[in-house]
């Protein structure tokens, strides 16, 4: 089986074959500059130039000569060819959208969590009492161009008038596709049933409209699927027609191409399903980064459109600010030359780095755009709004983070990351302190990392062949990072006494006293476990509650064992630069992060 | 990975230039295919449609939407006036009245029974595309615009800010490396195209701003100076729109750099020559790179822009990344194994001769200079 991704900056193609034990496993991987754009503008031509890699290294036929009915030699004939092509993409903007709704937190939410749960980005959310006035929000749909737009507001039997109202604004802004300028922009409507004929009547003509079930029915109920459905058909049926190339790479692909974060997301909550367990995932890009997360069995996932490593590196600096970045570097550079790098990166996003301090600097960057690509996750993994529900005293006294998040650090299982920067970092204790740092994990959570960037193909293959999917992801596709203790609370940025630690190691047992400022890592390889007996002092919790001693199982992986003590909400950063680079370069020395 | 590196930038003396012209919305073309245009021509024109305006109507003469049709004093599709009764409504036998008037002139485009609101539509926005650069008209894509032909000395930027200008060539840099300060500029570099070397500064550019330059071009310019000069940080290199009165090209990147000898030895050469000059960059999505056009119409060595030689030994190459940013050699290996650099990272590279040196670089930290 052969399955791409076309991502904005790179194409990536996997071979997965059967082996002789009769596994599923990862053969042999390509990839090659993405050409949806100037001058090739073909898709197509980077799917060929990553295929053609996997052939030469694999000394096996996968092309034909280019002909009418496609350029993949299927099915296998003796040993050239493929039994199956699959694909995703995100390239060239991925798919943008807008929504509407009545109450911002309500349906325009909702209609905003069914877009980005199907793998859009959503470039604006109107709603009725979101303080624009109506001409505001005419020339706002006018400028956007979307590939598609989701109507959504009222509950069923609810609201008229303002469903209507939002129509008749979309009526007046004659909005167009963001590609293409002959065909009609479709818009899904998705909001209060009663008022489907009415919706009709206004829009019919105007642009392609499809009604599918309300996205909120009620104000307890969310229905996503139907509208999400919806997405992923007119993304197949109208946008992906209009970009380039991409109507031969469908008529090439067996199954529909898939938004490359809609295959992500299905592939964290099957892991989710499977394990019991609450996941967050992230996958940072060259130009977005997206954040996945189940908590007790609650799917989310938010698109952050402008922060990414490459093309929209520069709008990571303007987001979090020079200080920000600046925390992670453990040398000294001059703010006037970060900046320029930052803005050299920009502007040649395909470049490598190639010294050690340029490799650091990336990193750095990396860490405040997961943080920042987090922080909006959290504001967006909420309740449902507008349900009456009871309130304890502890959530008023609740200050930290965002009110109503399901995303509770404590509580979080494992979190995986994937995307270039994590993937590909050079040592894998690389990626571990990069989600320790930009997630600020608390209490005892496993990490893991997507091998080669593998985790979108892996989704959509999971929807023809879960076996393979399933078989490959385990075995090629996740690694297993270790596990980060991180005690949260008592007194952060002093030297006191914080947690103390009695480990069961399979070479025999250890003990350890850490202090606030501690940073430890204990050897415990993949497919190992250690008992641990965790002690934390008093007011100091590592998952069971302040001052609360408990056991647990720790899994090991590639960088073993981490114990984070540099304190939490927020993490004790010296801010004079002498003492932030001392600071940085002993943490980085304790994870031996780089070559001496 | 034999594809993986990035196209250059493209800096010759003859290049046949094609450029598209198109409308924001399907319109007219006002030119025929061979005709001869120069830079300031209008070739397609069009109206945007003009701005709303939403008026609730059954709320403002206090009668329930479902009545507001036979309500209304003007048609819908009429043209409307400023101040103009729109709808009325009278009650207790004529005794009172409520009238409603239109805030804008243009046309009563629809009301709404359900909600009550009318819109208003303001005049439509005539719209012009002119050919911006001289040239032939060579294809004409019906209602949207043209495809212009031109023979001329092409210099593609990396970076830009402003818009398309038109104006003379006026080198004032004695060489590549020279840095462009605002001592530099004098009045009589109003409405002229100035040809700085190293980077420009910001006070350069703000006196550029001050005298009326059309156009500053330059090898390098700080990050921290384009926040300073726009106020904001450009996030996402799209640019083009920005309200300056002086349109910036910057041809090697950001910092203390000099423009590439080549670069300057053509621009130098073009002194006094009408140049079209435009800093809209678009890095994502369409590769829009800012430039320098200098029609000649001399068709002699003319080659067609866009046939790259591709990463070939002897090809002249430009680092775009540290520790070599801004350097120029040639290709002088095509290793097939990769390489580990010192950050550990594992990549194809090349062989690059500087002057005699070798050093190994990534394949992707270089740009193949298309000549």
């Amino acid at each position: 089986m052969i399955a791409t991704d076309c991502g904005s900056t790179t194409t990536k193609a996997i071979l997965i074959e059967k082996n002789d034990q009769g596994e599923y496993r990862l053969a042999c991987r390509g990839e090659a500059p993405t050409t949806v754009e100037a001058p090739v503008e073909d898709v197509t031509r980077g799917v060929i130039n990553a295929i053609r890699e996997i052939q030469e290294l694999r000394g096996r036929q996968f092309l034909r000569d280019e002909d009418a009915t496609g350029a993949i030699l299927k099915p296998q004939q003796g040993d050239a060819g493929t039994d199956l092509y699959i694909s995703t993409s995100s390239a060239g903007g991925g798919l943008q959208m807008m929504v509407t709704g009545v109450v911002k937190k309500m349906t325009a939410e909702s209609a905003a969590r069914a877009a980005l749960g199907a793998g859009a980005i959503v470039m604006d959310a109107i709603a009725t009492n979101d303080r624009r006035l109506p001409h505001e929000k005419i020339e706002r749909i006018r400028q956007l161009r979307p590939d598609m737009i989701l109507l959504a507001g009222g509950t069923d039997g609810g609201t008229v008038k303002h469903v209507v109202a939002l129509a008749e604004l979309l009526r007046a802004a004659q909005p167009r596709p963001r590609l293409g300028s002959s065909f009609d922009l479709p818009v899904i409507y998705a909001g209060n049933a009663e008022v489907r004929a009415e919706i009709e009547k206004i829009l019919q003509g105007r642009c392609s409209l499809q009604v599918v079930d309300n996205v909120r029915p009620s104000l307890e109920h969310e229905n996503l699927g139907p509208a999400r459905d919806a997405i992923h058909d007119l993304f197949m049926e109208h946008v992906m027609q209009q970009a380039p190339g991409y109507a031969k790479l469908m008529a090439w692909a067996d199954v529909p191409i898939m938004p490359t974060p809609g295959a992500m997301g299905l592939i964290i909550q099957a892991l989710a399903e499977r394990d019991k367990v609450n996941v967050v995932g992230v996958d940072i890009g060259g130009a977005t980064t997206d954040v996945f997360s189940v908590f007790d069995g609650v799917f989310n996932r938010t698109v952050s459109a402008n922060l990414g490593m490459s093309y929209s590196v520069s709008n990571v600096l303007a987001e979090a600010g020079i200080a920000n970045i600046q925390r992670w570097v453990p040398f000294d550079l001059e703010e006037h030359e970060l900046r320029d790098r930052i803005g050299n990166k920009m502007i040649r996003p395909t470049t490598i780095p190639q010294t050690l301090d340029e490799l650091k600097i990336e990193q750095a960057i990396s860490r405040e755009a997961l943080r920042l690509s987090f922080i909006q996750h959290k504001q967006f993994a909420v309740k449902l709004r507008g349900v009456q529900r009871e309130t304890t005293i502890s959530d008023a006294f609740d200050q930290e983070g965002t009110p109503n998040t399901l995303v509770d650090m404590m509580k979080l299982d494992l979190l995986v990351g994937s995307g270039g920067v994590l993937s590909h970092a050079p040592r894998r204790n690389q990626s571990t302190m990069m989600m320790i740092d930009a997630f600020g994990v608390e209490g005892v959570t496993e990490l893991a990392v997507d091998s080669i960037f593998m985790m979108p193909h892996l989704g959509v293959l999971s929807t023809v062949h879960p076996a393979a999917a399933t078989e490959v992801f385990e075995k090629d596709c996740l690694v297993r990072l270790g596990t980060c203790i991180a005690p949260v609370g008592g007194r952060s940025g002093s030297t006191g006494h914080v947690l103390d630690v009695e480990l069961a190691l399979p070479g025999g047992s250890k003990k350890l006293s850490l202090s606030h400022g501690d940073l430890v890592r204990i050897d415990l390889a993949d497919g190992e476990t250690a008992k641990a007996v965790l002690t934390p002092a008093r007011g100091v919790d590592v998952g069971r509650g302040p001052g609360e001693r408990f056991e647990q199982t720790l899994r090991g992986g590639s960088s073993g064992l981490i114990f984070d003590a540099r304190g939490r909400r927020p993490m004790a950063i010296p801010t004079e630069r002498a003492a932030r680079v001392a600071a940085a370069t002993r943490w980085t020395k304790a994870l031996d992060l780089y070559p001496e | 990975m034999g594809d993986a590196y990035t196209p250059g930038l493209t800096v010759t003396r003859s290049a046949v230039v094609r450029k598209t012209r198109r409308l924001p919305l399907p319109g007219e073309v006002v030119v025929q295919v061979g005709q001869k245009v120069k830079a300031a021509d209008v070739v397609a024109r069009t109206a945007l449609p003009g701005k709303v305006n939403l008026v609730n109507l059954a709320n403002a003469i206090g009668v329930m939407p479902d009545e507001l049709s036979s309500k209304l004093a003007v048609a819908i599709g009429a043209p409307i006036a400023k101040d103009q009764i729109i709808a009325k409504s009278t009650s207790f036998f004529g005794l009172f009245k409520s009238i409603a008037t239109s805030p804008i002139d243009g046309t009563l485009e629809s009301v709404s029974e359900v909600t009550g609101s009318a819109v208003l539509r303001e005049p439509p926005i005539p719209v012009e595309v002119t050919a911006y650069v001289d040239g032939t008209i060579v294809e004409i894509i019906p209602n949207e615009g043209v495809i212009i032909e031109s023979r001329a000395a092409l210099v593609q930027g990396i970076f830009g800010l402003a818009g398309e200008v038109t104006a003379p060539i006026t080198v004032v840099a004695k060489q590549a490396d020279q840095v462009l300060d605002a001592k530099d500029l004098k009045p009589e570099h109003e409405g002229k195209i100035v040809i700085g070397g190293g980077r420009a500064t910001l006070a350069a550019l703000r006196r550029a701003i001050e005298l009326g330059v059309s156009g500053v071009v330059c090898g390098g310019f700080a990050y921290q100076d384009v926040k300073e000069l726009l106020g904001y940080d450009v996030g996402v290199a799209v640019t083009g729109s920005e309200p300056l009165a002086t349109t910036l090209v910057v041809t090697e990147g950001f910092g203390d750099i000099a423009m590439a000898k080549a670069t300057y030895d053509l621009l130098a050469s073009l002194e006094g020559k009408r140049a079209s000059v435009n800093g809209a960059t678009q890095i994502r999505a369409g590769v829009i790179r800012p430039e320098v056009v200098v029609p000649h119409g001399d068709a002699a060595d003319a080659a067609l822009n866009g046939a790259s030689h591709g990463l070939e030994l002897g090809a002249p190459v430009r680092c775009i990344r540290a520790p070599y940013f801004g350097r120029i050699g040639k290709v002088s290996g095509l290793p097939v194994d990769l390489h580990t650099m010192p950050s550990e990272t594992k990549v194809r590279v090349l062989e690059v001769d500087f002057d005699g040196a070798k050093i190994v670089i990534p394949r992707a930290n270089v740009e193949v200079i298309e000549q």
